[in-house]
């Protein structure tokens, strides 16, 4: 335990899974998963409903704790033992499966919200948004595309805005590293399109993990894949060879 | 920089509604204390005590929509933190009355003369001096809410389960403060109050000051309020309100957040309760009753949660028919409380200013079909 501990701390991994186990009423989402990011890299998981895709995220970011098992980030922070806010801190970044987006704000100031700064009460009482803040913002409204819809109520929002605006917020936290949760669930063909593009311009700078079924799209990111199932890791490869495993296969059709 | 920070909160609307309360606050005491009473613009005592009265109630109100509205705490127990504040005035007035009770006694109020207390309790001293009691209705409210707020928030309890804590809390304050060896003047209460730093409470002069200072005392609030949730720190509470658990994603410590305008509306409420204890004259343990923070709660629903007007707007209108109808049809009361309950609930989710709203975006709406 202690050894293999060592080993994760001296290794460059970005984000080192290790035998991580989440059972819910004795029913293992994820059973004895390892998983190994490499700084810069942008990774794919893919796997049917319930093969507990999400669940890793939770544990990944505090919101659930692992039964057993290790997750280390950058090296050194023991994630198992810190909570959402910390480990946001140190820099994960994440975007929800379901988009939630803070309704009641403008687009623009869910992007301020996110933005890296302060975060304490007592400094935001006080603070307003800085030139360099300001001008932080207007460059992230042009990547995701929304510089016209800045003042618009993130209520009133489309479905796929909200997916963009969320992208959006995690490149204003400027997290290490993104965990991106079904981004392209609900979009048109050219809106998936678009998305991929984006992600790829972010991975330039940021490590990331993308969730994803849509296989178009994973096919569009061009990268490694790794496929989940009953709560371990099946496979791992480029898309071309995953799906030419015959396990892949037989989990995909047997359902 | 404070004043900067105070100024900014205020749109022009904010503003108007400002100058408006401080209008309420000055015209009617003048009216009072400088007409004869033959006047047909004259305003009686009865009027300004009445009035004065439901001032208070407003900066309740503000204040639970401070929590509700804007951070979605809904405290069912801001009764408490206002009665708390008003027992802290209460103990002030009470040791003015010096030698003039019943029992002549210069040390001892007659509640305790008359339940054999032979000296004054610990937790009375220094409420004789106004220095000391002033802070304490702020303090006394404040500590409860930081103890009760600190436990609930970081262990999470939000929803159904916290409504539940604080009316449990005002629950329990209730009957702690019925019971006579509590030293509190038992179910009782506290009253036939004389003085108010050295003025008669019962004098026009001073009531009419008293009257102004509650509607000072709520523009003071609407501006502190205005100041809170329109700076970045409001953004962020309006954000863990509507996703708090995003916001933690975020990297925000949401209890601090929490803790902060819990301990503020606290504060707020308590200095209410302190204004309307001598112009009501009386404080007893009823004002804890768990139905008093329900129908804060109502004031701010009627007039629209998550603003700053309707909150006031609230209290005024809710009050006033209360008053209307408790006089006229007292049976009914009850009754009108309920509908009014139902019916804001299913008809008018945003309250009164949120029906301003609703008409603002229907005639957008018809004007730009007009035009398409
Ligand atoms: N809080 C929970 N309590 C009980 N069971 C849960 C909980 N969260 C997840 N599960 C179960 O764990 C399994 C894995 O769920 P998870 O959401 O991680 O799957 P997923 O791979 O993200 O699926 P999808 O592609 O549908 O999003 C599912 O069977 C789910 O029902
Ligand atoms: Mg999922």
């Amino acid at each position: 335990m202690n050894a293999s501990a060592h080993t994760a701390r001296s290794t460059s991994a970005l984000l080192y899974l290790s035998g991580v186990t989440v059972s819910f009423d004795g029913f293992r989402a994820l059973n004895n998963l390892s998983l190994l990011v490499e700084p810069g890299e942008m990774r794919a998981i893919i796997g049917p409903n319930g093969a507990g895709k999400t669940t890793m995220m939770d544990v990944i970011t505090g919101k659930t704790r692992p039964d057993e098992g290790e997750v280390v980030f950058d090296g050194q922070a023991d994630l198992t033992k810190l909570d959402e806010a910390e480990i946001a801190t140190l820099g994960i970044g994440r975007k929800f499966q379901k988009p939630t987006v803070f309704e009641s704000h403008t687009v623009r100031d869910n992007l301020l919200l996110a933005l890296a700064g302060p975060r304490s009460w007592y400094r935001l009482l006080a603070a307003t948004p800085t030139k360099a803040e300001n001008d932080r913002l207007d460059e992230i409204l042009t990547v995701i595309r929304m510089g016209a819809q800045q003042h618009m109520l993130a209520a009133r929002l489309s479905h796929g805005q909200k997916q963009w605006l969320e992208i959006g917020m995690l490149l204003a936290q400027d997290p290490k590293l993104l965990l991106v949760d079904e981004p392209v669930a609900g979009m048109t063909d050219v809106e998936t399109e678009t998305t991929a593009a984006v992600l790829r311009e972010i991975n330039k700078s940021h490590s990331v993990v993308v969730v994803e079924h849509d296989m178009s799209f994973v096919r569009a990111l061009g990268v490694k894949v790794t496929v989940l199932h009953e709560g371990s890791m099946l496979a791992e490869g480029s898309l071309d060879q995953v799906s030419a495993d015959p396990r892949v296969v037989e989990v995909y059709l047997g359902r | 920089m404070i004043q900067r920070f105070l100024w900014r909160g205020l749109d022009t609307r904010l503003r108007l509604f400002i100058g408006l309360v401080l209008l309420v606050g000055i015209v009617p005491p003048l009216l009072n204390l400088l007409l004869p009473p033959s006047s047909p613009l004259y305003v009686p005592a009865y009027v300004l005590q009445l009035v004065g009265k439901y001032l208070c109630y407003a900066s309740l109100a503000l204040a639970v929509d401070l929590v509700w509205g804007y951070c979605g705490i809904l405290s069912l127990g801001h009764a408490a933190f206002f009665a708390l504040g008003g027992y802290c005035m209460g103990m002030y007035l009470m040791r003015q009355i010096g030698s003039r009770g019943v029992y002549g006694n210069p040390i001892l109020p007659d509640f305790m003369v008359f339940l054999n207390y032979k000296e004054l309790p610990w937790f009375w001293h220094g409420f004789n001096h106004f220095w000391f009691a002033a802070p304490m209705i702020v303090i006394v409210p404040s500590v409860l809410a930081l103890a009760l707020g600190w436990f609930a928030f970081r262990s999470r309890v939000t929803g159904v389960y916290l409504s539940i804590i604080t009316q449990a809390m005002t629950f329990a304050l209730m009957l702690a403060f019925f019971r006579n060896d509590m030293g509190l003047g038992g179910n009782n209460g506290m009253t036939d109050f004389k003085d108010i730093l050295g003025f008669p409470v019962q004098a026009d002069g001073t009531r009419a000051t008293l009257y102004f200072a509650s509607a000072l005392v709520l523009a003071l609030f609407l501006v502190i309020a205005g100041a809170v949730v329109g700076s970045r720190f409001g953004k962020a509470l309006m954000a863990v309100r509507d996703a708090e658990s995003r916001m933690r994603f975020l990297g925000y410590r949401v209890e601090g957040y929490k803790l902060f305008v819990f301990v503020l509306s606290a504060a707020m409420a308590g200095i209410a309760g302190a204004l309307y204890v001598p112009q009501v004259g009386i404080i007893n343990p009823s004002e804890f009753s768990p139905g008093n923070s329900i129908e804060a709660v109502l004031w701010v629903a009627v007039g629209g949660r998550g603003t700053l007007i309707g909150p006031v707007i609230g209290a005024f209108l809710v009050n006033f028919a209360k008053t209307y109808l408790t006089g006229a049809l007292p049976e009914i009361w009850l009754f009108a409380l309920g509908a009014l309950f139902v019916a804001v609930t299913l008809f008018l989710p945003r309250g009164i200013v949120g029906l301003w709203g609703q008409y603002k975006a229907r005639q957008e709406r018809t004007k730009r079909t007009a035009t398409a």
